[in-house]
């Protein structure tokens, strides 16, 4: 006979506000097999757990109920607990009375009803519980990072100066990123170059890390501490081991005029190249849609000039398989796009901004490009379509950022800021110059930050119109900018030379289809999502994987390397053990009902199900029967519901346990 | 603050029963966003809507329920690779048997809510539970329940009449 132990959590009054919880504790108390039920004020404070241990003690209790938040924030809290007073950790089973009751409902009895009913749910269901034995399995010590910007940079140089091997993989032909791209950074102003290029050249230098470029991941097996990666190298042309980066290839290329992606196209380069002078590795690539070579067959010119003999034509993709026992992802963000509008999402274009169809209208990255010593201009601002300097530059925040109607209701965070900056370049490098800025509010939460922007507006004489542009049209050279100054109440007209729109920032393209490689959650908008909001921020609901930087949403670069440092740091604590403790919860054969079907072996997403000979004594064959190598086992339980004799078991969710909730309706 | 609360006279059992990565973490996710909605359902969590049996569905109609909810993750972004995958083949035949059966389509709802969208798992609820609710209750698989309880019973002329032939 069971003696069960049910304790209601009021959560201050996150639950007793809505729910009479001295009441479920009474009605609950009355169930078969209930020895105990009581309630108390914060059931995970130590005291609640202390109230939990010493009932076990006392009142011998065999089974835990604990009704409270959601089994996702407190369970292993209170299984924990139950452990520690000597219980089986599994025979403890959390009732959710606040997400899924007292907070969604405001009718007092109707939630003390389904309270009631919750928990007696779980009072049903524990009495089936089994205890179920701790598995252990082995960890990897070697980390997968996936993104080559300053988040995945950090998270790789931090793993591998703690003595763990890294895998750092990145899309492009050399790491770097978005942060590669700026001119220079708020506050303080230092360049970006200065400060990232040593840090790349400490990723390419390290002995630990094994960098691939110009690679991409392909698929993602296995679970925390130990992953199966396969990533896909993709064809670079050029041998990285012969090449020794002489430039002589680049020079001698007769295609000149592609444009760059990383000057947002406003510079050349030709089809075999390096994005960048500082890129790492400062190996080649063959943009093989441009070359002559790919394209007719002909050429061959930089086979030729080659001397260590680099170039290879006939390279193809290489997969590569990685075991690691954790991922960090940090694939960062891209900007929304006015150039068109986007088709099949969600978010509506910008057809007021013209779709970009106005050359002078740019970005917030291409502002940077032209202001960065090393961009396509040198460091001068000057006009993309006649490459004359703009006298009056007309600076637009929150373009697809707070527009609801538009279709993305996150504000992009480091707009203002940047904004503050181009000014300050601007003037800076126009003397004779006027910005004007449109904008709704200046969010500037961060260390000297506020002060920035005011040295903007009261040093750099920038001007601020509190307000949004309507419309903006070419007007012989000059762009009309129409918009409205709420302040003062009037409407605003400027013929600009250039406009730079503060564009939303957004997860890189294909985020989705990586995240369904890794198995993680991501939101509408495609940002990943941490665990917990408050609490597990670097965290995925996936174990073993970490998130750094603007994957999981907008962030300045101080927030960046924080938060990469700190999903280093979650990567090093796995790493600090050899073995790990795993949940319970795998399927199990009942060999005696199992006729060999293996319906469940075609459903087993993880190929855990093995064919197992049953042989009697003199070693005649029996029969041939399912069993499942609980190492491989992921717990999703398919076969159990596809099997025809209900001879597999998912441990943790029986038959017998689920039947329990349904008949306790 | 509150508002008036329109009194029912029929209030229908929702069982809903989702996979925890999804759906559970989405009705969660309504829980702190402090959406409101119909206290009629019941949550039982699974890890994947692959581990989810129909005849569930069945106990649960057997046990009262007026309208069953599965939901999980959307296709392609199952936790464990492909579960959902096999659940929504499993549910597309098992709905049509339902259909064959005579219960009506309507109360029972196949859905995708993912772990970011708890007001998609409000608007699967409240419509459920209104849609149920005109529908009035369940009534077919409640009787089922009772003759398979007393399936041992020889309770009519024609079963007596039977035995004695055996």
């Amino acid at each position: 006979m069971s003696r069960i132990g049910v304790f209601i959590c009021h959560c201050g009054e996150n639950i007793s506000r809505t729910v009479d919880v001295e009441r479920v504790a009474a009605e609950v108390g009355k169930l078969p097999g209930v020895a105990f039920a009581t309630d108390y004020k914060y059931m995970c404070s130590d005291p609640g757990q202390g109230l939990l241990k010493k009932a076990i003690r006392e009142e011998r209790l065999s089974h835990v109920v604990v009704a409270a938040c959601s089994p996702r924030m407190h369970e292993k809290t209170f299984r924990k607990a139950v452990e520690s007073a000597g219980l089986n950790p599994f025979l403890c089973e959390m009732a959710n009375i606040r997400e899924h009751c007292s907070w969604v409902h405001q009718d007092r009895k109707e939630a003390t009803v389904k309270a009631i009913e919750l928990v007696g749910m779980m009072v049903e269901r524990v009495k089936k519980n089994r205890v179920l034995p701790t598995i252990t399995v082995p960890v990897t010590k070697r980390a997968l990072v996936i993104g080559g910007g300053i988040a995945g940079i950090q998270a790789a140089l931090d793993i591998a100066d703690a003595g763990y091997e890294v895998i750092l993989v990145e899309r492009e032909p050399s790491i770097g990123g978005h942060m590669a791209q700026l001119s220079e950074t708020f506050p303080t102003l230092d360049c970006s170059q200065c400060i990232m290029t040593p840090k790349m050249v400490d990723v390419a230098n390290h002995p630990r890390i094994r960098l691939y470029t110009y690679a991409e991941i392909e698929r993602v097996e296995g679970y925390i501490g130990n992953f199966q990666v396969t990533v896909r190298r993709k064809a670079r042309s050029v041998i990285e081991e012969k090449c020794t980066g002489c430039g002589v290839c680049m020079e001698k290329c007769p295609v000149k005029k592609i444009p760059n992606k990383f000057d947002q196209n406003l510079g050349m380069r030709p089809a075999i190249y390096v994005p960048f002078p500082q890129a790492v590795p400062n190996t080649p690539v063959i943009d093989r849609e441009n070359c002559i070579k790919f394209k007719t067959g002909k050429c061959g010119v930089c086979r030729k000039v080659c001397g260590p003999g680099a170039v290879d034509y006939e390279q193809e993709d290489r997969l590569i398989v990685e075991p690691v026992g954790a991922i960090v992802v940090a694939t960062g963000f891209d900007l929304y796009s006015i150039e068109e509008k986007p088709k099949g999402s969600p978010i509506k274009g910008y057809g007021e901004f013209g779709h970009g169809r106005i050359p002078d209208v740019i970005d917030g990255m291409t502002f940077e490009r032209l202001a960065s010593a090393s961009g396509p201009t040198g460091g001068k601002i000057l006009r993309p379509s006649d490459g004359r300097e703009p006298k009056q530059i007309v600076f637009i925040q929150c373009v697809g950022s707070r527009a609801r109607e538009k279709g993305i209701s996150y504000c992009s965070k480091i707009c203002c800021m940047y904004t503050a900056k181009h000014t300050m370049l601007y003037h800076h490098k126009v003397h004779d110059g006027q910005a004007y800025v449109f904008f709704m509010d200046a969010r500037t939460p961060g260390k000297n930050y506020d002060e920035f922007w005011r040295r903007s507006i009261e040093e750099e004489e920038a001007v601020y119109i509190r307000g949004m542009v309507s419309r903006l049209y070419q007007k012989g050279d000059k762009i009309v900018v129409m918009g409205s100054d709420i302040a003062v109440g009037v409407q605003v007209e400027i013929e600009a030379d250039m406009v730079v729109l503060a564009t939303a920032v957004q997860p890189q393209k294909g985020a989705d289809a990586l995240a369904q490689k890794l198995g993680i959650s991501y939101d509408k908008y495609n940002f990943y999502s941490e665990a917990h909001a408050k609490l597990r921020p670097v965290e995925c609901a996936t174990a073993g994987i970490y998130l750094a930087g603007a994957c999981q949403g907008p962030k300045d670069i101080p927030d960046t390397v924080s938060q990469a440092s700190a999903a280093a740091a979650k990567v090093i604590i796995l790493f600090a053990r050899d073995q790990l403790e795993r949940e319970p919860i795998v399927a199990r054969v009942r060999e005696a009902g199992c006729v060999g079907c293996f319906y469940c072996k075609k459903v087993c997403p993880y190929g855990a199900v093995e064919e197992k000979e049953i042989r009697d004594r003199q070693g005649n064959l029996v029969k041939v029967v399912a069993y499942v190598n609980p190492g491989v086992c992921g717990g999703c339980g398919t076969c159990q519901a596809t099997c025809p004799s209900k001879s597999v078991e998912l441990d943790g969710y029986t038959d017998e346990q689920i039947v329990a909730m349904i008949e306790a309706l | 603050m509150h508002p008036e609360k329109t009194k029912h006279a029929f209030e229908p059992k929702i069982i809903a029963f989702v996979c925890t990565w999804c759906t559970y973490a989405g009705a969660d996710l309504a829980g702190t966003s402090r959406m409101q909605y119909p206290a009629n359902v019941r949550v039982l969590k699974f890890p994947c809507t692959g581990r989810i049996d129909p005849v569930f569905i069945l106990k649960a109609f057997q046990q009262g329920a007026d309208g069953v909810l599965v939901s999980g993750c959307h296709p392609g972004d199952c936790h464990y690779i492909a579960g959902n995958f096999h659940a929504r083949r499993r549910f597309a035949a098992f709905r049509k048997l339902l259909e064959f059966v005579g219960v009506d389509l309507g109360r029972l709802q196949f859905s995708w809510v993912s772990a970011a969208e708890g007001g998609k798992w409000v608007e699967m609820v409240t419509g459920l539970t209104e849609r149920v609710r005109l529908m009035g209750p369940m009534q077919e698989f409640k009787e089922l329940a009772l003759e398979e309880q007393w399936s041992g019973a020889i309770n009519t002329p024609e079963l007596q009449e039977a035995y004695n032939s055996i």
